[in-house]
């Protein structure tokens, strides 16, 4: 059985139907955001400890940086 | 275990969603219970480069029924002993520790998973991004200190980089207002597309800027989206940005 590709692998091309342009009146580029934005919709990549759960490690940053909220993209066990 | 968690902060928890179901990657350290050969291991970690069948553990905190998960790849490292070290890429929400536990009993000499590290969640790897909470710690104190706004980009990255495998649909300034209240997008909307989007496939609707407007599901194919004059194109499932950042330009008739 052939073996089945990893979604990383994935070349994906850009097919363009129309052309636009965007306003700089609107919206912001996500490398301009200011600290405060960048921090709302940021991510970060983070190395996890071996000990902590994964949710106590999230709670370590919500705290830290003082957020009202954290999630995190899959538990990896202590 | 160790290894790459991708944290969202804030509005970025919205796209947890798009993670959880992406691939990830582990390396893994599996104890044996008894002896066998490098070609015997080969041999069986090859059977398993497919679909296979998996029963949350106990302690998940999912509903435990049978399920399926797909493993991209397994790569045998090396071998010291009885402890046999490998690389595996498989579908998000695959254990591991269950799979040890079926490739031992496939070697008949019965394994068990020693010590796992995440190597890659989605498009998150070891990589300069990578960041420990103690880094974390240290520049984000001195953020506070220098207010200097680019230390903030050595600990946190933008929400689109989570993103990054989803395919994406390109939008018209002035569909995306339409888009953040819920409406779907329609074919007017969409500027470009990416290849190989299928029915219901999970896809990232963007502006021009490189924003994300937010998380929808395909209601028909790249090619159909191609030629489309009217009609819905994608349904919105996690808005991402907030009304009001573009204007509002439902016309009727128009987009």
């Amino acid at each position: 059985m052939p073996r089945s590709i990893a979604p990383w692998e994935i070349e994906r091309k850009l097919l363009v139907k129309a052309e636009d342009k965007t306003s700089p009146r609107y919206g912001c580029r996500p490398e301009e955001r200011n600290a405060e934005a960048h921090i709302r919709y940021g991510v970060i990549n983070l190395d996890k400890p071996a000990g902590p759960t994964s949710h106590e490690v999230a709670a370590w940053v919500k705290r830290l940086l003082g957020l009202q909220q954290v999630g995190h993209g899959g538990t990896l066990g202590a | 275990m160790t290894g790459v968690l991708p944290v969202t902060l804030e509005e970025s928890t919205k796209i947890v969603q798009a993670l959880l179901y992406s691939g990830k990657e582990y390396v893994c350290v599996m104890k044996l219970h008894g002896d066998t050969t490098e070609t015997r291991i080969n041999e069986v970690l090859e059977e398993f480069e497919d679909t296979i069948y998996q029963r949350p553990p106990l302690r998940a905190s999912v509903k435990r029924q049978l399920r399926t998960r797909k493993i991209y790849c397994i790569d045998f490292l090396e071998m010291d002993g009885r402890n046999v070290l490998f690389r595996v890429d498989c579908e998000g929400g695959t254990y591991i520790r269950k799979l040890c536990y079926d490739v031992g009993e496939a070697l008949g000499c019965g394994a068990h998973m020693q010590e796992l590290r995440r190597t890659r969640a989605g498009p998150f790897t070891e990589s300069e991004s990578i960041v420990t909470f103690h880094y974390v710690a240290y520049w984000f104190a001195e953020w506070q200190q220098q207010k200097d706004d680019k230390i903030l980009k050595k600990i946190i990255q933008p929400m689109e980089t989570a993103l990054a495998l989803l395919p994406k649909i390109y939008v018209r300034d002035s569909a995306v207002d339409a888009v953040c209240h819920g409406a779907s997008l329609t074919a007017p909307g969409v500027l470009s597309v990416e290849a190989g989007i299928g029915t219901g496939s999970m896809v990232a609707i963007m502006t021009l800027k490189g924003e994300a407007v937010a998380l929808a599901r395909a209601a028909t194919a790249t090619e159909e989206i191609l030629g489309m004059n009217h009609g819905v194109v994608a349904k919105a499932e996690r808005v991402l940005m907030p009304r009001g950042t573009y204007p509002k330009c439902w016309k009727s008739g128009e987009i």
